[in-house]
Parts: structure tokens; C-alpha cells; sequence
């Protein structure tokens, strides 16, 4: 194992995925909160670098971002399962129509041990959404392999002005479990 | 069961008319982004402003647009454009505005009572709900609702120079859009940018 290996084993999933953010200059963070997110979403607003705020909807999140991003700043949304599964319009009518790329990032829940059938249900919709849709996808599963894709899909989105979305599976995060 | 009566059918003035008194009092660096289907239509037909930008889906996104431009350029003025049925996909997003105390975002509805641009059938504003008491009860501190060109005008020019975000609901006629805006998002959405670009 070599010495950058090290530094990349002793970091949290979330504290790469903030640092990724940083380097990259993306600088205004919009979220509908998710329990697996929390470490994430808590970092980054101890952190002055960012203007993290909540908003009600997936929505009105990714309206703000294209609207940050057609003047001058990046930005980027975190969501769960369910909130993607609330953009298919606003991503193909806005973010595609008019080439403005739109950075995603999705707690993946309905998998790998889910109590709640509805959020199972929505997670089988959502890889087949983002197929159709011809938006660039990586699932985010191994701690040594996040900072490489997270780095390289927000390079990519932002030079190719198109639309990608990385979804942390539990294997990466712990996900969400109920007890019995 | 009892309906409440449309309390929108006798409005007077047209959109095109507040749509005129708003363009005439923006600024050089003002930007206007206009909701889909007539609000933009009449904005890009009074004057197609390089500072403009027309959705052409997205129901509901003007006013997060105009608050995500707000928040990267503080220092300009940006005015969002929405009609009532739009805004009442959205409301949430005056929540977030006033959480958020956007200094330099103003919020537009033309409210007609009804979902025009589909045939006309009635939204919620023309019987139960008014658009400028949800904003105050979201949080948004100044708001309007005018019946005239005029009362729009004053509202306007006081809520202009505020330094917080408001809302002027304009209760508008039925009256048809004068034009059509460009269908090409790319032209609209590199014309915006250039614009953004030259008056920073």
C-alpha cells in the first residue's frame, strides 16, 4: 500500500466526497435531507467554504442549481431514492434541454436490507430513469474507489456541460437498517 | 357540496400592460427570468432583453432559477416572472427564499385565475386561495396584491430599493399573449449567459 493510499483509507466516505467538492470549486450545496447524508451534510456546513441550505423540494433544488451554474457558480444537490424519483421532468425539460449540468448526489435506500417497501419499490426506478435519460451514473461502493469517481464525474460534468449523478450505496455508507 | 364563486373573471388589467410597467422601470443589469408558456411569452414580446431567460418546461422553476442567479451574483437585482398556476406547484420555494432573506430577489405572479395556455380551466386562486397570503405565511415579510397598472407601478418602485425579497401578486385579465419567445434553449440559454457575463 502506498502513502496516498493511506491518507485515502484514514478518510471517511463523506469527508472525500467534501473535499472532492472543494477542489472542484463547488461551492453552493442544496439538499432534501437524508439520514445517511447527515455526516455529509453536517461537515459541509461547519464548513465556511460552502452556502449549504435545504430546500422543500428535489425541484426547486435543481431549479436553484442551473440557476447558480448560468451565473457563474457550481452547485450541487443531495437527495435520497425517493427525491431523485421526482425529477425526470425538470432534468430532461431544464437541465438537458438547455445543456446545464446538473450534479447529483443520491443516498441510494430501498436495497441491501430496506424495512419499507415503498422506498424498494422507488429504487427499482431509479437506475432505469437515469438509463433513459442518458445522464452519466456511478454507484459510489468501495471507500478506496470515491475520491477517483467523485473527482472525475464532477470534472466530467462540468466540461462536458452535462448532467451526472453518484449514488452511495450502503455498501460505502452503512445505509439505513431497522433492528429484528 | 358548495364551490366558491371565481372571484378572477372581472380583473382588468392585462399581462402584457405589467409586464410593459415592469420592464420600464428595470435596470441595465436587472435580470428577468419568466415562467413557461404566456408570463414569458408577453416578457420576450415587450422587450427581448439579453438579461431574460424563458423556461420552456420545468412548470414551477422560475422563481429557483431566479434565486439560484440571485445567489451567485448578490450584487445584481434579479426578478422572477411565474403565473399563478406554476407558483402553485411550487410554493414551498418562499419558504426557502425567506429562510434564506434573499436580498436581491423579487417574485412576480400573473394571476389569472386560471390555467390559460390548456383552456382555461380554473386554478385554485379563482375561488379559495390567495397566492400573496401564502408568501406572507411562508415567511416572505413584503407582499402585494394589485388590481391596477398603477397600484402595480407604486408597489413596484417601493419594493425595487428594499433590500429584501417580495412578492406582487397582479391580478391580471384573461386577455391572449402578444407573441412568442425563441424555442431553441440553447440560443436562449447562451444569450442569457452572455449577458450575465457582459453586465457583471
Amino acid at each position: 500500500m502506498t502513502a496516498e493510499d493511506t491518507s485515502t483509507m484514514s478518510r471517511t466516505w463523506y469527508e472525500i466526497v467534501l473535499e472532492c467538492l472543494k477542489n472542484n470549486n463547488v461551492r453552493v450545496v442544496t439538499y432534501v435531507p437524508d439520514k445517511v447524508l447527515t455526516p455529509l451534510i453536517n461537515a459541509i456546513h461547519a464548513d465556511p467554504f460552502f452556502d449549504a441550505f435545504s430546500t422543500t423540494r428535489e425541484e426547486e433544488a435543481l431549479g436553484i442549481v442551473c440557476g447558480a451554474w448560468m451565473a457563474g457558480t457550481r452547485a450541487t444537490i443531495l437527495m435520497q431514492t425517493s427525491g431523485f424519483a421526482t425529477l425526470p421532468n425538470a432534468l430532461a425539460s431544464l437541465a438537458q434541454a438547455y445543456q446545464i449540468p446538473v450534479l447529483m448526489f443520491i443516498s441510494e435506500r430501498g436495497t441491501m436490507g430496506e424495512f419499507n417497501v415503498g422506498q424498494a419499490l422507488v429504487c427499482r426506478t431509479m437506475r432505469p430513469i437515469l438509463q433513459a435519460s442518458g445522464i452519466e451514473h456511478h454507484t459510489l461502493s468501495r471507500l478506496d474507489e470515491v475520491e477517483f469517481i467523485t473527482d472525475r464525474t464532477i470534472k466530467q460534468a462540468f466540461q462536458t456541460q452535462e448532467s451526472a449523478a453518484l449514488i452511495l450505496s450502503p455498501l460505502l455508507t452503512g445505509g439505513k437498517v431497522k433492528k429484528g | 357540496m358548495v364551490q366558491q364563486a371565481d372571484t378572477s373573471a372581472g380583473n382588468q388589467m392585462s399581462r402584457y400592460d405589467v409586464t410593459s410597467a415592469l420592464v420600464s422601470r428595470l435596470g441595465e443589469t436587472d435580470a428577468v427570468i419568466g415562467g413557461i408558456g404566456n408570463t414569458n411569452f408577453d416578457l420576450c414580446t415587450v422587450q427581448d432583453r439579453g438579461l431574460n431567460f424563458y423556461m420552456l418546461g420545468s412548470m414551477g422553476l422560475a422563481i429557483p432559477i431566479a434565486l439560484g442567479v440571485a445567489i451567485a451574483q448578490p450584487n445584481r437585482r434579479v426578478i422572477a416572472l411565474e403565473g399563478d398556476g406554476s407558483i402553485l406547484m411550487q410554493l414551498g420555494v418562499f419558504g426557502t427564499v425567506a429562510k434564506r432573506g434573499q436580498a436581491n430577489l423579487g417574485m412576480i405572479i400573473m394571476d389569472n385565475g386560471v390555467y390559460q395556455i390548456t383552456g382555461s380551466q380554473p386554478t385554485v386562486t379563482s375561488s379559495a386561495t390567495d397566492i400573496a397570503g401564502v408568501a406572507r405565511a411562508c415567511g416572505i415579510a413584503h407582499t402585494a396584491t394589485v388590481t391596477s397598472v398603477e397600484e402595480f407601478g407604486e408597489r413596484l418602485d417601493g419594493f425595487l430599493t428594499l433590500g429584501q425579497p417580495w412578492v406582487i401578486v397582479a391580478r391580471i385579465d384573461r386577455s391572449a399573449a402578444r407573441g412568442e419567445t425563441e424555442r431553441r434553449p440553447i440560443k436562449i440559454r447562451d444569450k442569457f449567459m452572455k449577458a450575465l457575463t457582459e453586465t457583471a
